[in-house]
């Protein structure tokens, strides 16, 4: 080839560049690469430590156990604390095994059937798509799906249907001297003090109301005051579920937001459990085969069983990020003031991300540490979640193929 | 004397005497798993379809609240120009004020959102107002997650050593497992009062607090699925560049990079998703004024803001502004949606195939 004539300009080009010049580019452009990479570790470290900085000074015993009063030195995390653990049990007990079916269904059981087929691809692209809708979006199903039910049943206040709850008109909040009438149906108006009353005191005991005309008529004596009430008084509707309380539709319950976060993190478990049956070799199934196990017997007793670490590795991360989900929550449930942890499925209840974005969102700097705070309680609990996971994959990884 | 009974073979167990069990019970076994699991699998066509369901009878809702009804008969529709006028029910002769109008058409093309000023009439639903806060915290929160995200896949890919992934993979890991609120607090915490000292015109509240956020919230997915692409380009076509002389760069650069390049498209687009559908840190850092901004300094709403705000208000009436929530969801949900499926399309189209 005639070099002075230079059949093309790119080669005239390509013999200015000097090797010296090239191997200087590819040497920069690798302290580039690892400038560039270290800034997501120098990120994480400043998080961390901003975190650490502000919230460590909130950090006791009190913190954990208490509710969170408007006093922000009294203020604590205990209901976030109880609803997150509440939240997170019932959205695993459901979501887990409808998850690991619905993986199972698509990777060990493909239909011969050119129709079915065609089903299964859809479904595993649809899941693929629900993995990428936006929480807060479930957050809104959630909130007409469980909450209300699209109102076929009623209103949560006046439930269509409830088992395990008592409903009370309380007269006086004060805890010693509260006085309950017991109310069967829900829908009738409070109950107004009239002559005659019977009511249940602190004690549970029966006892019957001295209702008395007007104030000035109220005993002097604090032991008779007890029972007195000026006629007219209104009550309020409170209600005592028992642990095994239901009601359709859920309300702004622990069974609406569990639900909820079901439908968010189905996709990543479904998704997880795929990639974990996919590393068992397929030799083992057809060895299962071979033996003349049906599809089901191949999968209970060879597929399963080598995919459980990954399974569970799967499991547990879709957890934490079940954890660590405040958008659908607080589109479900709002940031509520709660002075009691959950009791039932049906109680109110609040979770630790939500907590922290009303404690964040306040303007006063003394809240911001308790948000800290309990950004340092979270992340303490998602540590020991992925370290139980990381675990898991370190410890049961075997070399299947 | 009986004979002694067969350890293993009981003679009440028909199926062990005779050697053979029937085959009916485990073939009905295996259809009812096969029902059950497709029953499961079943649950999540349900989901979407519950989702496309409930949010666009709701935002029909939302688009016939302008409507005027009285005991189930139709009296009149609020227009721009009648908005605040009485109007009287053919039937009853009963008064009605008609409310603020709501069209499909204003609230796709409005640039104008302002439905919690007093006036009932006065109420616009624009919602370019809350897109435009979206772009803009999208926008920034890209130029934040793309170059890094992307010269992070290339190093972990082409030229980290093995111990140096083992540092680097765990901390993006970590990075993505962080919870948004937790970013939302550091925007609010850290991003603006740095940002404050470095200018004096970013507000409290202001879209670049939030789209910094964002984006390294973006980051770690942008890398981990850009490195997925990388990898899966064979050996082979970086072993011919080498062979050919050509440098670490240049392979990474002219080979690796084109030939990953559908897949890298996807990473971006599903990114780009997910920052349209963040809304703790947005709810947090951004701020809450709805308007048509191009001013990163300024305080802005997004959609999933303005969703927040209605999902955290007094929302016992179940009016227009309320309603309004589920249109914006609706139009929420179809641009993340379009974002994911088209990722998923040029990812499984436009795929370079090899071997």
């Amino acid at each position: 080839m005639n070099h002075a004539t230079g059949a093309h300009p790119l080669s005239q080009l390509a013999d200015r560049v000097q090797p010296r010049d090239r191997s200087l580019l590819d040497r920069l452009f690798r302290w580039f690469c690892i400038a560039t990479a270290s800034v997501s570790i120098l990120i994480l470290a400043v998080l961390l430590v901003a975190v650490f900085y502000l919230g460590v000074s909130s950090l006791n015993w009190n913190f954990l156990t208490h509710y969170p009063e408007p006093d922000a030195t009294q203020a604590g995390l205990g209901p976030a604390i109880w609803g997150t653990v509440w939240v997170c049990v019932v959205c695993g007990f459901f979501a887990l095994p409808i998850g690991v079916a619905t993986a199972v269904f698509l990777e060990e059981f493909k239909p011969s059937n050119k129709w079915l087929l065609k089903l299964h691809g859809f479904i595993q692209l649809n899941i693929n798509n629900l993995a990428g809708v936006p929480s807060v979006v479930y957050g809104i199903i959630g909130l007409t799906l469980f909450v209300s039910m699209a109102g076929l049943f009623g209103s949560p206040n006046e439930p269509f249907a409830s088992v395990g709850v008592k409903y009370f008109d309380q007269f006086f909040t004060a805890g010693q001297k509260a006085l309950r009438v017991p109310i069967a149906d829900p829908s009738q108006p409070q109950t107004v003090a009239t002559p005659g009353l019977q009511a249940l005191n602190a004690d549970d005991e029966w006892v019957e109301i001295n209702v008395v005309k007007s104030r000035r008529d109220l005993p002097r004596n604090l032991k008779d005051r007890r029972y007195a009430i000026v006629e007219g008084k209104t009550s309020g509707r409170i209600q005592d579920g028992s642990w095994y309380y239901f009601r359709l539709p859920f309300g702004r319950s622990v069974m609406a937001g569990a639900l909820t976060l079901m439908l968010v993190i189905l996709p990543i478990v479904i998704i997880s459990t795929q990639e974990a049956l996919r590393g068992v070799p397929g030799s083992l199934r057809e060895a299962g085969m071979g033996l003349g196990s049906t599809q089901w017997q191949v999968v209970r007793n060879i597929t399963l069983p080598a995919a459980v670490p990954g399974i569970m590795t799967g499991a547990i991360l879709s957890m934490s990020r079940a954890i660590g989900e405040a958008a659908p929550i607080l589109i479900l449930a709002g940031a509520i003031f709660l002075t009691n942890n959950p009791g039932n499925l049906m109680d109110d209840f609040t979770v630790l991300p939500l907590q922290i974005f009303d404690w964040a969102g306040r303007p006063q700097p003394e809240f911001h540490h308790l948000a800290g705070g309990g950004i340092l309680v979270l992340l303490a609990i998602l540590f020991v979640f992925n370290l139980t996971a990381v675990l898991i994959r370190q410890f049961t990884q075997k070399n299947l193929s | 004397m009986a004979t002694p009974e067969h350890p293993i073979l009981k003679p009440s167990d028909p199926s062990r005497v005779f050697g053979f069990r029937s085959l009916n019970g485990i073939y009905l076994r295996e259809w009812g798993v096969k029902f059950l699991l497709a029953g499961c699998a079943l649950m999540s066509i349900l989901t979407t379809l519950a989702i496309v369901v409930v949010l666009f009878t709701e935002a029909t809702r939302f688009f016939h609240a302008d409507q005027v009804v009285c005991d189930g008969v139709y009296v009149a529709t609020s227009t721009r120009e009648t908005a605040g006028d009485t109007v009287l029910c053919p039937e009853c002769g009963a008064s009605h004020i008609l409310p603020a109008s709501v069209t499909f058409y204003d609230f796709i093309t409005g640039t104008e959102w302002n439905p919690l000023i007093g006036k009932e009439t006065d109420k616009k639903f624009g919602v370019w107002a809350l897109i435009s806060g979206t772009l803009i915290v999208s926008l920034i929160a890209m130029l934040v997650a793309i170059p890094l995200g992307l010269v992070t896949a290339i190093y972990l890919s082409e030229y980290a050593h093995p111990r140096v992934r083992a540092i680097l993979k765990p901390t993006l890991e970590v990075l993505a497992g962080i919870p948004t609120v937790v970013y939302g607090f550091f925007a609010l915490m850290v991003i603006t009062p740095s940002l404050q000292f470095f200018h004096d015109g970013f507000n409290t509240f202001n879209a670049t607090a939030a789209g910094l956020a964002v984006g390294v919230l973006c980051l770690p997915i942008v890398s981990s699925l850009v490195e997925d692409a990388l990898q899966a380009v064979p050996r082979s076509l970086r072993e011919g560049g080498y062979g050919m002389g050509a440098t670490k760069f240049e392979v990474s650069t002219k080979i690796v990079l084109p030939a990953a390049l559908s897949g890298i498209m996807s990473a971006f687009l599903l990114a780009v998703s997910r920052t349209v559908g963040e809304t703790m840190i947005v709810a947090l850092a951004a701020g809450s004024r709805p308007h048509l901004t191009v001013d990163p300094r300024d305080d802005t709403q997004t959609m999933t803001g303005w969703m927040v705000q209605m999902a955290l208000g007094d929302n016992s009436n179940f009016d227009m502004t309320y309603l309004s929530m589920y249109a914006v969801a609706a139009v929420l949900f179809v641009i993340t949606m379009s974002l994911t499926i088209s990722g998923n399309i040029v990812r499984n189209r436009f795929r370079e195939e090899y071997q």
